[in-house]
């Protein structure tokens, strides 16, 4: 009975990866601005990505299923630092924002001050 | 447990699924088409990318072979790879001078 616990844990897990998935599509297409749509893809994504991860590592157990969990720290590592570069060049390529939103101006920084 | 096939509701649960992540990759490819702007296409190509990371650690749970979840690993470096230097690019021109 051992294998169909982890059958079902696997479906289960399998499930909510394809649902975060679902949303951060979703999200992508309906968001008005490149910012909205960068923020709605990385983070649904990212945990989509290490939910399916995660069953795989249930599914081929703790020795020969060990590549995922290093797929799991590499997706949390890499994803953010994807999506602020993308965010920085949008900034940098002079996209607008949406309607009274400012980037956040820092004292010490003399980069990113012309519009 | 590794290398035989699959219990009939987990392949079932793991081809449905399969076939979702490929029509999202479908809808992202939408954006990455009819963007506005050019960082709308890399972040579409960024979520194909990760879309295409899922499927290959489905297909690995499909088949039985865990070398896809390897495969899927280098998949994840050539996305991050890919949407770095396209997000330099389009900011400064030239990469490789």
């Amino acid at each position: 009975m051992a294998a169909t616990l982890t059958t079902w844990i696997e479906i289960a897990l399998i499930a909510v990866g394809a649902f975060f998935l679902t949303v951060g599509t979703i999200g992508l297409l309906r968001f008005p601005n490149v910012y909205n749509r960068m923020h709605a893809t990385s983070k649904p994504t990212t945990l989509g990505t290490a939910t399916i991860f995660l069953a795989g590592f249930v599914h081929f157990g703790p020795g020969t299923g060990l590549p995922a969990l290093v797929g799991i720290a590499f997706l949390f590592l890499t994803v953010p630092t994807g999506a602020h570069m993308i965010a920085r060049s949008a900034k940098r390529m002079g996209i607008p924002f949406e309607s009274n939103v400012t980037w956040p101006e820092l004292p010490g920084t003399p980069e990113d001050d012309e519009e | 447990m590794a290398t035989e096939a699959p219990a009939p509701v987990l392949e079932l649960a793991v081809q449905g699924a399969l076939l979702l992540i490929a029509g999202l990759c479908v809808l992202c490819a939408y954006r990455v088409v009819a963007g506005p702007t050019i960082p709308d296409r890399v972040v579409g190509l960024d979520a194909i990318a990760t879309n295409v990371v899922a499927i290959a650690v489905l297909f690995a749970v499909l088949t039985g072979r865990p070398l896809f979840v390897t495969v899927s690993l280098v998949l994840a470096i050539i996305g991050f790879i890919a949407t770095v230097t396209v997000a330099k690019f389009v900011v400064e021109g030239d990469i490789i001078e």
